[in-house]
């Protein structure tokens, strides 16, 4: 065995044999073990019975959890213990919290941390808003889905690419040449001479940057809150309307109600989305020009400037700030179930 | 799905291992049984290096085609006469996937690490390899500077490969020509000239153009304005010890450069020609930052010897073309031909006799010589080199000082300073610099603070 993959090795095409064997090897032995396990688990019988069937149904599940999440994890919170530069380093040390220690008393650290938090209270609740307002007005429209669908189309786009596009708006060249940017040509010719050079404007450039995420997330919004709107029962809107309600009283006192849960989902799952948020500010800036968040100094710190553990830190701070909203969220929906 | 093709990989892995392992183990017999073959003709001078055919080196490294195809070229003979395959796989991520191949136990024979700071991070893995004998004295070749930069704490790991010259000013021979301006020899007298064109300028046109854009790594063309101004001014002694953090960004001395740089490059009156004020030099590409010197809006761009590949195809390059470039004069002149570059580290994972016959080979300037035949754009720091083999202009004026034993050479600091500071906050800093106008104590403050602590 050991010759026919020497002699194969020695030109291209014999290693893509080589690996292609392999696959075919891990596979069939992969099949061979499930057969073998199914098998023996349809003999057992009695009181081995229940047991086995737990293992099998369970084992696979809890193997890749295992392999994919917690040991991470386990990793990653034990880097940060840790005075880890770069991967595959011999010497390091523990060095207790220091690493966290640095996260909230760097200056530059700190500022990341206080913009993601601006995210985090900002873009949730604007496109939650935006959501909202779109799926009332549009609710008994006689066309509403072309609107639905235009605003709909940003949640298909990735974050990458929608960076890309409104980078394009953001544009800025000197007010003397012609003008690619959208915004500075619109502004300009609103009577704003010499508008700034946006993306490069702190803390303008942060908003803008924002503006991009709601751009995205009020599509989602819209349409889960609307179909929440449209769920409420007739019977109750019209009693309501019987009792005098109308307009914006309607709105505050039972359709918003009626649809809390919903409301409440959708500006976790928003919530959870701009946490993470990553992809607009690397690409828009690369965090640069006091723009930077958690998620993209933690990429830079472990795969960029070897801070492995400063890093590490980062991630199990973004990690403790996702879980509480990941618990609550979960809970509202299967409280939402239960209700229907 | 996914999941699936990652066992399947690992399980390939571990079948490759096996057969590597197999290849390994014969290579080795082979190499004890049969005596080292006579190479004759053509081939003989390749015997130094024989006695290891049919074994296969494998090398990575950031070199991209078609640069990585002439160096498959340059050693296509060696590799016929030795019968050693050298297997060269390019990554345009190479800083971030060497350390991970490292780390995963799939590291390559050689690999080809541009930054010293990235080969002392290698070393202190524990998995460099140290040089052969060969190796260790063909470096005798190269300016001594070289020999520390291929070292770490001492210990000599890696020889260099290719050479740039970052010491070069950019300009259009046409337009001084036309304007009467001349060369400038000295740091007072570029001052002056810059002067003297401002005063003549109008409207966007300026002295001098910059860009620092870079996407992950904007910033590191300032970086090199500031190393140019610390080396011309204090000479390599403050250099080295700003490297090694002794001189910090916030000490005297690079507070001094940093005016320097204030006075040059931030200078509103001097920049930036063709794109605006100071602050588009943070939003301007280092691609595109001299483009306005062929359309006569730009004076002077200082960039290394590799913007060559950036002027559009068919602008002729040379002393009597529309862009050549002069040596950057030293700010201060008691400094001798301060000449600052950058370079490539051979450095080894492996220690088997095939993959010390490439490295010996490599280092040889048989093999510098062999390269520079195959195409221009490529410059050795060998001082053993036959510096008429070179038909560039660029080529030429780069390796009169790259390979200039008298040269006070010194190696980009930001490659060679810890990655945080010389690949992160640097950067990071030199962007807020000329694109927020942050203070330069501020500035230095910031990028002091992210040295990584022992």
């Amino acid at each position: 065995m050991a010759t026919a993959y020497l002699l194969m090795a020695s030109s291209t095409a014999g290693q893509a044999a080589t690996t292609l064997l392999g696959v075919i090897e891990a596979v069939g032995g992969f099949i061979a073990i499930l057969v073998i396990v199914f098998f023996v688990a349809g003999r057992a019988t009695g009181r081995l019975q229940k047991p086995i069937a737990v293992v099998i149904c369970l084992g696979p599940a809890l193997f890749l959890v295992t392999l994919g999440l917690i040991i991470p994890a386990i990793t990653t919170i034990n880097n940060s213990l840790k005075n880890q530069q770069f991967l595959g380093q011999l010497d390091t040390q523990y060095i207790g919290f220091k690493n966290y220690t640095y996260a909230f008393t760097d200056p530059t650290t700190q500022q990341t941390i206080l913009r993601t938090v601006l995210w985090l209270l900002i873009v949730p609740a604007a496109a939650v808003a935006v959501g909202l307002l779109v799926a009332l007005l549009v609710d008994r429209m006689k066309y509403s889905s072309i609107p639905k669908t235009m605003i709909f189309l940003p949640t298909a786009i990735s974050f990458v690419g929608a960076a890309v596009i409104w980078s394009y708006v953001y544009n800025y060249v000197t007010p003397s040449q012609p003008q690619t940017g959208l915004l500075s040509e619109i502004v300009m010719k609103l009577g704003w001479s010499n508008p700034p050079n946006w993306l490069i404007t702190a803390p303008t450039n942060t908003f803008l940057e924002m503006v991009i995420m709601i751009w995205i997330q009020a599509g989602f919004a819209m349409v889960v809150l609307g179909a929440a709107l449209k769920a409420i029962p007739d019977e109750v809107i019209e009693s309501a309307r019987l009792d005098g309600a109308e307009g914006f009283t309607l709105f505050r006192t039972v359709q918003i109600p009626m649809i809390r849960n919903t409301l409440v989902v959708v500006l976790t799952t928003v919530m959870i989305t701009t946490l993470k948020v990553f992809d607009i500010v690397f690409t828009i800036n690369n965090g640069n020009f006091d723009t930077d968040v958690l998620a993209r100094q933690m990429y830079a710190d472990m795969f960029v400037t070897s801070q492995v553990s400063r890093g590490s830190a980062l991630a199990v701070i973004l990690f403790l700030a996702v879980t509480p909203l990941v618990f609550y969220n979960i809970r509202q929906l299967r409280r939402e179930r239960e209700t229907r | 799905m996914k999941r699936n093709t990652r066992f399947a990989t690992a399980a390939a892995g571990v079948v490759a291992l096996v057969a590597v392992a197999g290849c390994s183990s014969g290579s080795g017999t082979t190499a004890q049984s049969s005596a080292v073959p006579t190479l004759t003709g053509d081939c003989a001078q390749y015997q130094p290096y024989a006695g290891h055919s049919g074994s296969t080196v494998t090398m990575f490294g950031s070199i991209l085609s078609p640069e990585s195809d002439s160096l498959n070229t340059s050693w296509a003979a060696f590799s016929k006469c030795t019968g050693i395959k050298i297997q060269y796989t390019g990554s345009n991520t190479f800083e971030s996937d060497l350390p991970v191949k490292v780390n995963g136990g799939n590291a390559p024979n050689l690999a080809i690490i541009p930054q010293p700071g990235l080969l002392s991070q290698m070393v202190q893995t524990g998995t460099v390899k140290k040089p052969p004998a060969d190796t260790v004295a063909n470096e005798a070749n190269w300016n001594a500077a070289w020999k520390g930069y291929g070292s770490v704490n001492g210990t000599f790991y890696a020889a260099p490969m290719s050479a740039n010259m970052k010491s070069l000013v950019w300009y259009s021979p046409k337009y001084f020509a036309d304007n009467g301006y001349t060369v400038p020899t000295t740091w007072a007298d570029m001052m002056s000239l810059s002067a003297k064109m401002a005063s003549k300028m109008t409207g966007a046109v300026k002295p001098w153009c910059g860009g620092i854009g870079s996407g992950t790594a904007s910033g590191w063309p300032a970086t090199d304005w500031l190393e140019e101004a610390v080396l011309g001014s204090f000479g390599g002694q403050v250099y080295d010890d700003w490297i090694s953090h002794k001189v910090t960004f916030s000490s005297p001395q690079i507070q001094q450069a940093m005016k320097i740089v204030v006075d040059w490059m931030q200078n509103p009156a001097w920049v930036n020609g063709g794109y605006g004020d100071v602050k588009t030099i943070a939003t301007t590409t280092f691609q595109n930052a001299g483009l306005p010197i062929l359309k006569n809006q730009c004076g002077m761009l200082q960039q290394a010897s590799f913007y060559e590949a950036q002027w559009p195809k068919g602008t002729k390059v040379g002393p009597d073309g529309a862009v050549f470039a002069f040596k950057l004069p030293a700010v201060n002149p008691s400094i001798v031909t301060p000449v600052e570059g950058g370079g490539e580290f051979v450095t080894a994972f492996a220690s088997d006799p095939a993959t010390q016959a490439v490295q010996n080979y490599l280092s040889s300037p048989q093999w510098a010589e062999s390269r520079i035949k195959v195409a221009p754009g490529w410059v050795s720091a060998n001082e053993k080199v036959d510096q008429s083999l070179y038909t560039d202009p660029i080529d030429k004026i780069s390796a009169k000082y790259l390979a200039d034993p008298k040269a006070t050479f010194r190696f980009d600091a930001s490659d060679a300073m810890p990655a945080a500071v010389g690949s992160g906050a640097e950067w990071k800093a030199m962007v807020d610099w000329f694109g927020s106008g942050k203070s330069s104590l501020d500035v230095a403050k910031e990028t002091d603070a992210a040295w990584p602590t022992k």
